[in-house]
Parts: structure tokens; C-alpha cells; sequence
């Protein structure tokens, strides 16, 4: 399936190109403040699905757990805001100032030594990538070593979710419980919660996606790339022809965590809160199928499917809130069924053979064309 | 943890908590051998089997209301009546299911765990949609309700040993079926070698289609089983559904011994643990240790020995 001419390349390329220009130029000139910061959202998602089609779509890892690579960042970030949030000042009329809010109301009366670092922020944003990364290498060297893949990994990662939820839930003077860290004010003293800095925020978190989209595309487009298809394709016989395959697997879901997990720390900064509700089964699998939709060989598909799904999302449960689950599922099955390689690939495999058919020179695509 | 109990009490707490634990395991045993047999015949994790258990309680549901409104003299045995349905319409779901959907997806597994998972967003939206948002109980007959006194500390719930039972009956019926049937000759020989089994003769998208419907028909029961001992509500298959993937996975797929053995380990800890530690708390132990000791057996506890 893999094969990267040059050609083809481009097309993936001018696909990039496309996504910056709608998401650096189009979106801030045409929706208000508000509709871009639920844009924003939605791009925080995107990381997670470009990290999936890393794992997923590359190397044949599905992993139904990444929701908690998100959480795990989102919270590293929150932490910090939230440590901020809490000054002596902020929080005098509390029993033990200085303190975040929920802790005071759980009876503790000093910060627990896991908060003590997120005090600065250089470590928080080391935190932000090396916490997820280690929990991702710890869970995949555990697995991959023992050759435990396909469903069984995807049930475990699953499992994990599971774990970490009820963990966030259960220790609430710890965590925040299950509202999660709300009321995130500052970063540096700079108030995150104005109308400007949640337009920088936006920019800042497009840079970071399209950051992260060229360095898969590096990974990709390297042997490594090519080995991990190999990996998907024939596991047995990469082992074989005397590579170590665990290695490689562990790495991908490892990178693969950690641009997820930049996303969720974009996310408390855009959104303001971190919550369980986004570590759990049901966020990350439905993080699958934005990945899904969009194509899961394709990392332009992964974003648009993204943006196109959670834009679905918001205005049918607007409206017609019954009917979302019943679309949601149906949208499952159809991806599955029909067309396993999602938007993408109806766009390779229908539209762009039209267009040369009638003609036109394939440098001057009007469409995100995917990377295969 | 054990500070502060006198030995007799310590005693009566383990007896009381592994009772507990006994029933968490017979809905554990119920849930997971639909999916086991599933798991084990065709590489298929059904994510919607939850879903198809919550069809059971509510087809429970209606027939207890049916027989409360139309023939109360009855009602005593309404639970029999129940079962039957809840295991033909689940059963009858089941094979719908495999017919539209699974049946296309053999060669992929991991996009059947997306497609059932589609499913099963559509089921729970479609059971809040005609039942209601709110969780629905059954009264159960008199019969079935109080308890058992063994010693003055110890008693036992009458509807707790009825599940019990039910376990035991369904577990052995499947056992036979497995072991003693032509069917079960033929699911034995596909999980053994496909395409020798094939080529053999024997119609493996017959049994595949079989073995779905078998699945989710006792995935009925077990959802009828549900309504005995706790309320039923529209998402409530989500609640047992990951500790029932744990025991599948745990137990090793092919093996029914597997799946009874791995149940009753992981419902055992879980109750255990509940007393002395929070419920959440004794949740993360349990599903953390299940996840530690897949690492030293990826392939479950009981490996069926087949050369692939």
C-alpha cells in the first residue's frame, strides 16, 4: 500500500499547505471569538488523531487508551495553572491558603509532594511530555516485549482508561475529583482567560499541530516509516528478517502519547478546565473515530476528520441531542464497513482519479489530498 | 488493616464479603461466557455485548410487568417465562448482528471492536429512547426475597443463591453443548484450524453465525439474571463491560476453565478488597494486578495448545 513516489508526496504536502491556510487564515478571519476557541477544542483532538495514525493507522496498534496521554498532559499543564491559580493571595479565605480550592474542601492541609514541582514552569512543560511518555513506554515495554498486540493490547490500553478514571474520581482531595481542575486563571501572571489570549492560544496550538503533523510525516516518510508498515503488514516476517520489533512498536506509541498528551496540555490552556471525562473509554475511542472518519492512513484526513466529526458533534447535540448517539454509531459502522480508509480515501480513490480524468494538473489540487 | 476485629468477626467478614464476591462472580461467569465462546470461536470482541445483556433485563422488565397487569396468579414463575425470551430476543439480535455486520469483518478484528462499538451507542440511545433515561427494577417474587440465616452473623440472600444456581445450570449447559454436541465438535474443531476444519466439511460461517447468536442469547440471560439483584438502566452494560474483557483476556480465550477460574479470581479480589480499602480503590487493585499478571501470561492463564 505504501509507496512513496514523489508525486504522491507533494499531494501530501499541498494537503498541509491547505490545513494551514485554513486553520492559520480562513477560520480566524470568518468565525468570532467564540467559535474559534470551540475550533480550538476541536484542534486539541487533532493531536491525538494525527498520534493515532501513527499507531494505528502506520503500525497496526490500536490503542482504545489515548485519552488518558491527553489527560495525563492536560493535568501536567493544569496543575501548574492551577498552583498559580492559588496563590496566598487568591486563597485566603480558605483553612490552609495557598492551597487549590478542592484540596482545602477534602481536609488537606498541605500540598501533596507530586504538586510540590508543577510549581515551576519549565518543569510542568517537561512534565507535559515526559509523564504521558513514560506511562506510555512503561504500558507498551511491558506489552510489546511480550508480543501482547492486536485486541489484546487494545482491550488492556482500555483497561487502563478504566484505571486511571476511576483513580482521578476516587482520590478527589488528590485530583480534583470529578470535576476535574477548574478555574485556571493565569500563566506567568498573563490572563489566559481574555478574548486576545485565547486568540494567541489558538495560533499557538495550530503552530504546535502543524509542528506535530510534519515531524510524523518525518517519521513517516523515514525507513522507519517504511518498517513500521512492514510491521502492520507482516509482523512475523520483519521479526524474522531479524529486527526487533517490540522496539519499534514501543517507540511509535510512545511518540504517538506524546503529541497526544501536547494536545491536552493545549487543551487546558484554550479550555480553561481538565476534567476525567476526557481520560476515560468513551473520549478515547471516540478520538478513534475522528481518526476514523478522517482516514487513518492519512494525517491531513486524521485533522479534517477531526474538525468535520466534533463540528458534527456540537451542532447536532445542539439540536437534536437524541439524535447524536444514533449518528455517532452509525458513523462507526459506516467508516468500518464502507470506507475503512475514511475521507481520505474516498478522495484518493474516487475524486482525485476523476479530476485527472478531466483533466486538470494534480500541482493544483483543490483539496486536502492524504499521504498515501 | 486487619487492626480492631476479633478472629470470629475477621471470619464472618471473609464469609460474608466472599459471598458477596460469589455473586459478582456468577454476573462476571454469565457475561463472560457469551463472550468468551465468541472470543474463542472467531478472534471477535463483541463491544456491544453489554448492550445485549441490558436487552435480557429489559425484555425481563416487560415480561414481569406483562405478567403483573395480565396473569398476577402466576407471577411467581414469571422469571422462567422471562428467561426464555430474554434469550431468544438477545439470541435473535445476535445472529441480526453477525448476518449485517460481523460477517464482513472477520479478516480485520480490530474494526469489529469499532463496528459493535458503533452498535453499541446505537442500542443504549435506542433503549433510552423507548424505556426511559431512568434505571427500572423488577419486584421480585416472594419467594425469592429475604434471606438465609447460616450462623447469626452470616446470612445469605435468597435471590444471591438463585443466581448462583443459574450459573451453574447455564455454565454446565454450555459445557455440554461444547463438549458433547455436534456443534460443539465443529466450534472445537474451527477454533482448532480454520481451514483444515473447512475442508473437512464442516460449514464454519454456519457455526461462526451460531456461536454469535449463542453468545449473545446468554448474554440475555445474564442481563435477566442482572435485574435479580440490582436496577437496570439504559448505559448499566457499560459498568461490567471492561471487568468482562479483563476475564476473557485473563483467562485465556479458548478455554472455559480459563474464563470460571479468572472470574472468580477477579470478582474474589475485588470483594475482598472492597471492605478494607474504598470501592474505587479496590476497582484500580484488582484491574492493575489482572493487567501485571497479563505480562507474565499474554496469552491468559489457560492456553489452548494449537499449532497455527
Amino acid at each position: 500500500m505504501w509507496n512513496p513516489t514523489n508525486k504522491k508526496l507533494d499531494l501530501e504536502l499541498v494537503g498541509f499547505a491547505l490545513i494551514a491556510l485554513l486553520i492559520l487564515v480562513v477560520l480566524p478571519l470568518s468565525v468570532d471569538a467564540f467559535r474559534l476557541n470551540l475550533v480550538g477544542k476541536y484542534l486539541t483532538y487533532a493531536f491525538v488523531a494525527v498520534g493515532l495514525v501513527l499507531c494505528w493507522g502506520y503500525t497496526g496498534i490500536l490503542s482504545l487508551g489515548q485519552g488518558v496521554f491527553f489527560g495525563l498532559g492536560g493535568y501536567c499543564m493544569a496543575m501548574f495553572l492551577k498552583l498559580e491559580a492559588s496563590s496566598v493571595a487568591n486563597t485566603k479565605i480558605q483553612s490552609t491558603p495557598g492551597i487549590p480550592d478542592f484540596m482545602d474542601w477534602n481536609q488537606l492541609t498541605e500540598l501533596p509532594f507530586f504538586w510540590v514541582p508543577f510549581k515551576s514552569l519549565p518543569f510542568a512543560l517537561f512534565a507535559v511530555i515526559a509523564v504521558p511518555a513514560i506511562a506510555a513506554f512503561i504500558l507498551s515495554f511491558a506489552m510489546f516485549k511480550r508480543r501482547v498486540g492486536g485486541v489484546y493490547f487494545a482491550i488492556i490500553t482500555q483497561a487502563v482508561a478504566a484505571v486511571l478514571t476511576i483513580l482521578i474520581i476516587g482520590r478527589q482531595g488528590y485530583t480534583g475529583g470529578i470535576n476535574g481542575i477548574t478555574d485556571l486563571r493565569t500563566l506567568l501572571g498573563w490572563d489566559i482567560r481574555t478574548d486576545g489570549a485565547k486568540y494567541i492560544l489558538y495560533f499557538v496550538c495550530c503552530v504546535l499541530l502543524l509542528g506535530s503533523m510534519f515531524l510524523a510525516r518525518f517519521v513517516l516518510s523515514s525507513k522507519l516509516g517504511r518498517l513500521l508498515v512492514a510491521i502492520r503488514d507482516k509482523e512475523d516476517r520483519v521479526r524474522f528478517s531479524g529486527y526487533s520489533v517490540g522496539d519499534f512498536k514501543i517507540f511509535i506509541f510512545c511518540l504517538a502519547s506524546a503529541i497526544a498528551a501536547v494536545g491536552g496540555a493545549m487543551f487546558s490552556l484554550q479550555v480553561g478546565f481538565m476534567s476525567p471525562s476526557f481520560v476515560g473509554i468513551v473520549p478515547s475511542i471516540e478520538m478513534v473515530i475522528f481518526c476514523a472518519v478522517g482516514g487513518r492512513h492519512s494525517l491531513v484526513g486524521a485533522v479534517i476528520g477531526t474538525l468535520i466529526v466534533n463540528w458534527a458533534k456540537t451542532s447536532f447535540s445542539e439540536t437534536f441531542p437524541e439524535l447524536w448517539l444514533f449518528a455517532m454509531g452509525g458513523l462507526f459502522i459506516a467508516v468500518v464497513l464502507a470506507f475503512p480508509r475514511g475521507l481520505a480515501g474516498l478522495f484518493t480513490d474516487q475524486i482525485l482519479p476523476l479530476i485527472k480524468r478531466v483533466g486538470m494538473r494534480t500541482g493544483a489540487l483543490p483539496k486536502p489530498a492524504p499521504a498515501e | 488493616m486487619f487492626m480492631g476485629y476479633s478472629l470470629g468477626e475477621l471470619g464472618s467478614i471473609f464469609a460474608m464479603q466472599a459471598f458477596a464476591g460469589l455473586i459478582l462472580f456468577s454476573v462476571f461467569v454469565l457475561m463472560a461466557l457469551g463472550l468468551a465462546i465468541i472470543f474463542g470461536q472467531m478472534g471477535v470482541i463483541n463491544m456491544a455485548h453489554g448492550e445485549f445483556m441490558i436487552l435480557g433485563a429489559y425484555m425481563t422488565y416487560m415480561t414481569s410487568h406483562i405478567f403483573q397487569t395480565y396473569i398476577p396468579g402466576a407471577y411467581p414463575v414469571y422469571f422462567f417465562v422471562a428467561m426464555a425470551v430474554a434469550f431468544i430476543v438477545s439470541g435473535a439480535a445476535g445472529l441480526a448482528t453477525e448476518w449485517l455486520l460481523i460477517r464482513h469483518l472477520y479478516a480485520r478484528p480490530l474494526d469489529t471492536l469499532l463496528a459493535t462499538w458503533g452498535l453499541s451507542l446505537i442500542m443504549q440511545q435506542a433503549f433510552r429512547s423507548i424505556f426511559g433515561a431512568r434505571e427500572v427494577g423488577v419486584e421480585l417474587p416472594q419467594w425469592m426475597m429475604g434471606a438465609l440465616p447460616v450462623t447469626d452473623v452470616i446470612e445469605v440472600q435468597i435471590n444471591g443463591l438463585f443466581v448462583m444456581g443459574l450459573t451453574l445450570i447455564i455454565t454446565g449447559a454450555v459445557a455440554l453443548l461444547l463438549y458433547r454436541s455436534r456443534w460443539g465438535l465443529q466450534v472445537r474443531a474451527v477454533v482448532a484450524n480454520r481451514t483444515m476444519s473447512g475442508a473437512a466439511g464442516i460449514d464454519t460461517r454456519r457455526v461462526d453465525r451460531l456461536t454469535f447468536g449463542l453468545g449473545c442469547g446468554i448474554a440475555g440471560i445474564a442481563g435477566s439474571a442482572f435485574t435479580m439483584i440490582g436496577s437496570t438502566g439504559p448505559t448499566a452494560g457499560q459498568l461490567y463491560i471492561v471487568d468482562t474483557f479483563l476475564v476473557v483476556v485473563f483467562g485465556g480465550a479458548q478455554s472455559l476453565l480459563g474464563t470460571i477460574f479468572s472470574a472468580f479470581t477477579i470478582s474474589q479480589s475485588q470483594s475482598t478488597l472492597e471492605f478494607f480499602l474504598t470501592g474505587s480503590m479496590a476497582k484500580v487493585l484488582t484491574l492493575l494486578l489482572v493487567i501485571g499478571l497479563l505480562m507474565l501470561r499474554p496469552q491468559g492463564l489457560f492456553v489452548l495448545k494449537v499449532r497455527r
